[in-house]
Parts: structure tokens; sequence; C-alpha cells
């Protein structure tokens, strides 16, 4: 196991690696992309771009640049904004994570909550209407793109029901700190979670239905009914128990790209200036310090719920350790 | 010697032959056949897509307009009364015009216009078929570029293996939609691409076709190159290896044929993918570029609209619900079909 797991985080450290070259090379090193013009605006002179270059260190050779980047990035942490100058990107990281977070985790325990019973109710009623109904309204849920469904709630909860007594407590789009609110951290949050866990629901009732589904021609399954089990306690502590295995891990790589930022489109539907909001923003200004800086966050947590999820299906099962 | 190269025929084609019968082609065929959801979904589609494609027919001469110009001085006639495309807002805000809302005549404006006073039923029209062409091109790159690349890294192994792997690693190791977005960014700054001989203008559709289809592809060579690993193994391609069958024939005619049915299941799901992806870098305004139109772009340019003509940015929306929704449908339907064991383990 221990070989296992430093195997595990080498391979870690390697991607990341990988990726952070990767993103470097994509925004420097594209023909075409100049840096520089971007800074010095669109009507700036040779003499102005070359200040401006030199000023920024872009007139260096790459492998010094991309060196001097990662340095700045994670080892003396005084990156700062290209655009907004002066502004250090890691308080603007930093600021963003409370938003994200009360985003993701408000909306994984919907999706849990929801997901779960429907994966149960499809399996136990097969074959029914009830079954097809469920598993209808999943399909549904995948197909909606997050945000056109996030507009189409804001006509309906900021425009034309805002007046009834149905939406009226729907406060306008933004975040409201927990600390400074909780009742408006919540009523701000409410509606975005939803929309965000709908396509989560239908991914994760589907796929809790289908392993069910499987664990019941299990032998282990079989002898609990044959001994004399009812059949809610086979479905409950026998199925749903093994079940949730590849649902537990399914839901760490998924909560560790949305909070790496793969909420994005709900983030900038809702108006919430969480990571995936920064992303955009730093994107629309063409920002490349604060785009380094958020998409390296998130690959660290994609890549850091990839690892988690693979050890801990190696310490539930040997085999995988040896591969 | 010839004897023995004709017993090396794989397994699969004389016992097909022994037992006249139906190849499991013609069974998949059959099963799909008898699945009458899958087909009605895939009726939806197949119409989605021929409304689109009549989108020139409908644009000049149904509803006679030019989705691709400002009509903001135009006029057009409702109830035999001719009105002003934009109209004057004097209530509410009282600040610039409100475009004309649905008038549900097929012949003027039938869904209402959008900002620049264009007709949104046949951009709509015209939306969609880029972004069908665009789910179904990046959907073709993507499965085909995976298949090439799990056969190549799973059959030869060792450090062919090892690079194409760690490749795929990193791209997965992105939030996909991130790595299209960033892609996207940096292509449109930086005014296309060229490399080479080979030059992509900023505003074609080859730019997200190429995108999209490139960053799903771990998705679908993952799969594959499990399979090929355990193909590899396998009894009948190391009786084809131990006759002498040379490599480009081992993955020609082995593997090749016994992982088409996992790309062909992933097909009808990328499309659906690909779309959705396409909708998403539109509507940040970094896919389809205007003045072309895709369901995207519609949608981005009815959210300015989305409280006074909500019908700009709804209506490119259930489009998208309904094409996706009837490939999901579909593709679980050709999947149960090609794959009868994963029939049998979902409905027990």
């Amino acid at each position: 196991m221990p070989r296992f797991v430093l195997f595990r985080f080498a391979s870690m450290l390697f991607v990341l690696f990988s990726i952070s070259v990767l993103v470097f090379l994509i925004f420097f090193a594209t023909p075409g992309v100049d840096p520089a013009a971007r800074i010095a605006g669109r009507e700036a002179d040779q003499q102005t771009l070359r200040q401006v270059r030199h000023d920024f260190g872009l007139d260096k050779p790459m492998p010094v640049q991309y060196v001097l980047m990662m340095k700045k990035l994670f080892i003396t942490r005084d990156l700062t904004s290209y655009v907004n100058r002066g502004a250090k990107v890691w308080p603007q990281i930093t600021e963003a994570i409370p938003v994200t977070l009360s985003l993701i985790l408000g909306a994984s325990v919907i999706w849990i909550l929801f997901s779960v019973a429907m994966g149960l109710v499809a399996a136990v009623s097969r074959g029914t209407p009830v079954d097809a109904g469920v598993m209808v309204l999943g399909l549904i849920g995948i197909s909606m793109p997050v945000f056109w469904l996030g507009e189409m709630v804001n006509l309906v909860s900021q425009s034309r029901f805002h007046d009834t007594f149905l939406f009226s407590w729907v406060p306008p789009l933004g975040y409201v700190p927990f600390t400074v609110s909780p009742v408006g951290w919540f009523k701000a949050l409410l509606l975005p979670w939803i929309t965000l866990s709908i396509l989560y629901i239908g991914i994760y009732a589907r796929v809790l239905r289908s392993s069910l589904i499987e664990s019941q021609s299990q032998d282990y399954v079989r002898t609990a009914h044959a001994k004399g089990l009812t059949g809610s306690r086979v479905l409950l502590r026998h199925s749903l128990r093994t079940s949730m295995l590849a649902y537990v891990s399914l839901f760490g790589l998924d909560f560790g790209a949305l909070v790496g930022g793969a909420a994005l489109l709900t983030e900038v539907v809702f108006n919430l200036h969480g990571i995936g909001w920064l992303t955009y923003e730093s994107l629309q200004n063409f920002d490349l310090p604060v785009i380094m800086a958020t998409v390296m966050y998130a690959a660290f947590f994609v890549v850091a719920a990839n690892a988690v999820v693979d050890l801990f299906y190696a310490g539930l099962d040997p085999r995988v350790r040896r591969a | 010697m010839t004897e023995t190269v004709v017993g090396g025929v794989p397994p699969a084609e004389p016992a097909a032959l022994a037992t006249p019968g139906a190849g499991p082609w013609v069974l998949a065929r059959r099963r799909l056949a008898r699945n009458r959801i899958a087909l009605v979904a895939l009726g939806v589609f197949l119409l989605i897509v021929l409304v689109c494609l009549a989108a020139p027919i409908y644009a000049h001469d149904i509803a006679h307009t030019d989705p691709f110009r400002s009509n903001l001085n135009g006029t057009t006639v409702v109830n035999g009364k001719t009105v002003p495309v934009m109209q004057q807002t004097t209530g509410g805000l009282g600040l610039g015009e409100t475009p004309i809302g649905p008038t549900w005549d097929p012949a003027h404006y039938f869904l209402g216009a959008d900002s620049q006073g264009r007709d949104v039923a046949a951009r709509l029209l015209y939306g969609g078929r880029n972004s069908l062409m665009i789910g179904i091109s990046a959907a073709l790159i993507t499965c085909i570029l995976a298949t090439v690349i799990a056969i190549v890294a799973g059959f030869f192994g060792g450090v062919t293996d090892g690079v194409l792997s760690r490749g795929l690693d990193v791209i997965w190791a992105f939030p996909v939609f991130l790595l299209a977005i960033c892609l996207s960014t940096v292509l449109l700054t930086s005014g296309g691409f060229a490399l080479g001989p080979v030059t992509i203008q900023a505003g074609s559709l080859v730019l997200p076709i190429l995108i999209i289809g490139i960053v799903y592809i771990p998705y679908v060579a993952r799969p594959i190159r499990g399979e090929v690993l355990s193909l590899r193994r396998r009894d009948f391609v190391e009786a084809a290896e131990g006759l002498g069958a040379s490599d480009w024939r081992l993955l020609w005619s082995e593997i090749l044929p016994n992982v088409t049915t996992t790309a062909i299941v992933f097909f009808p799901i990328m499309i659906a993918l690909a779309m959705l992806t396409e909708a998403a870098l539109s509507f940040l305004s970094i896919g389809v570029q205007p003045p072309a139109a895709s369901w995207g772009t519609i949608i981005n340019d009815g959210q300015g609209l989305l409280y006074t003509r909500p019908v700009v940015a709804l209506a490119p929306g259930i489009a998208i619900v309904l094409t996706v929704l009837a490939l999901n449908v579909f593709g679980d339907g050709v999947r149960d079909a090609l794959d009868p064991r994963a029939k049998h383990r979902s409905r027990g």
C-alpha cells in the first residue's frame, strides 16, 4: 500500500506539472497571441510594446518566463494581474473559494438526496411506468444546458412571477456571505443550487439504478433473500451499500471538478463571484496570470479528486494496488 | 502452408459461415428495430435535422428575410397592418427599442425579432444547421481519433502506450469544459490558427469542431484502450499472431472489429455532449462567431432581451433540449442493441 500511495502521488505531480506547461504554452506560445499587445492596448506603438515586454518579462526566453511565473504563483505568491495593475492574484482566488464551495456543497446535498431517492424508486419499480417516468425525468435533466436552465429560472423568479407569493422572497442575483446573513445566504443560493443539481440528479439516478439492478442478480443478494430478510432490508443494507461504491467514486470526481470551477456557467448566469466566474472574467480580459492561477487551481482539484478516488478503491480492493 | 493461412481466418468468420444465420450486426439492427422508443427518438432527431436543412427555403421563400443582416429600421405586417420591427418603448424605463414579439405568422417574424431586428425563427433554423454540424463533426472526430489512439496504445503497449496514456491523463485532468474555453479564447484572440500549410480563420466553424472533438477524446479512448488490452490476450488474437499475421493485420481485422461497437455506442452520446458544449461556448461568445448563428449564440443574443422578449432565448433552448434528449434516448437504444448483455443487466 505505501508503494501504491507513493506511486500515485508521483504520477499526480507529473500530471500537474504537464498541465502547467500545457496551459503556459496555450497562452504564451500560441502563434498570433501577443500578451504585450493586449496589455499595451490596440493603438500602442513599437516603443511602448518593447517597454511593456520588458516590464512584464515577456522578452525573456519561454522556459525562463515559465519558471518565473510558477515561482510567483506557488512560492512567493505575489503574482499580479496584467489588467488591474498591482492587484495580487492569490487574494482574488481565496475570496472566490467560499462562494464556489457554498454553491457546490448545497447543490451536492440536493443532488445526493434526490438521485438516491429516484434511483431507489426506479430500481424497485423496474419495468413499470414509474421506472420509465423517473428515468425520462433524469434524461431531461441531463439534456438541458445548465446556463439556459439558469436563465429560465431567472426569467421566472426575477421577472415573470417575481411579484407573486411563489418567488417574492427571491433576492436580486448575487452572493450573500454566510457570515453576513445565514438566511440571506440560503435565499441567494437556493435557486442556483437547484439549477446546478438537476444535471447531476439525472446522471446519478441513472448510475445508481443500473448498479442496483446489477447487484440484484448477485449471489449475496439471493442469499440475503433466502435468509428471509425483508425486501426493503435487502435493498437498503445489501444492494444499496455495494451500489454506492460506483456512486461515491463518481461523486468524488465530479465534486473535485466542480470545486475547481466546473460550475462556471452557473456562476456566470447567477452572478456568483466564485472560481468559475473569476476564470470567465480573466478570460474575457485575457488576464493571463489570473487564468494560469485559476486553471492550475482547477487542475489541482481534479487531479487530487482522481487520486483520492484511486486510493479509496485501493484501500477497499487489494487487487488494484498491484495494477 | 496455404491451408494454415486459410485456417488462420478469425474464428468468428468460419463459425458464421458454418451456421447460416444472422451476423451480430444484423441481430443488432433487428433489436434496434424492435425498440419503439429509440426509433421515435431517431425520428425526432432526423426531423430536426431536415427542418434545419430547410433553413434557406424558409428564409427566402416563406419569411423573405436575411437572418444575417440587421434590420433596425425595417417594417413588417401584423394582422394586415404595417408595423416597425423595432418598437419604441415609452413605458417602464422608457429607454431604447424593443424588437417585435412573436407574431405566430410564419411569413412575418414568426418568433419575433432579436435586438438587431433579425428574424428569430430564420436564425433558429440556420443556427440549428451550425449546431448540428458542429455536434456531428466533433463527435466523429472524437470517436475516430479515440479509437485509433486507443488501439495503438493498447496494442503496442510499452513506451507507445506510456506516452499516449499519459497524454490522455493530462487532458483528462483538465475539467473538459475549461480546456475548451481556454483553447477557444486563445485561438479567437490570435485570429485563428496557423500551423504550416494549415490555416483556420477565427470565425470558421472548424475551430469549435476541432476543439470540442479533441477535448473529449480521453472520454472515449480510455474505455476502448481497456478493451484492447484484454482483447490482446484473447486466444483468437494470439492464434492469429502465432500464424504469423502482421501487426497491421492483427490491428485491422482482429482488434478493430471488436471495438467498433463501443465507438458506435459512444457516437450518439458524443453528438449530444458536443452540442451541449458548443452551446455553452457560444453562450460565452467564444464558440460560433457572429454574424453566423448557432443555438448557443441565439441564447446569448436573447440574454439582453430575457425579461422583455424571452422567446429569443427560450426557443433555441427548447431546440437544444429536444435534440439532445432524442440523441440520448436513441443512444440508450443503440447501446441495448449492440450490447445485449448490458440490456440483460439493466432490465434484469
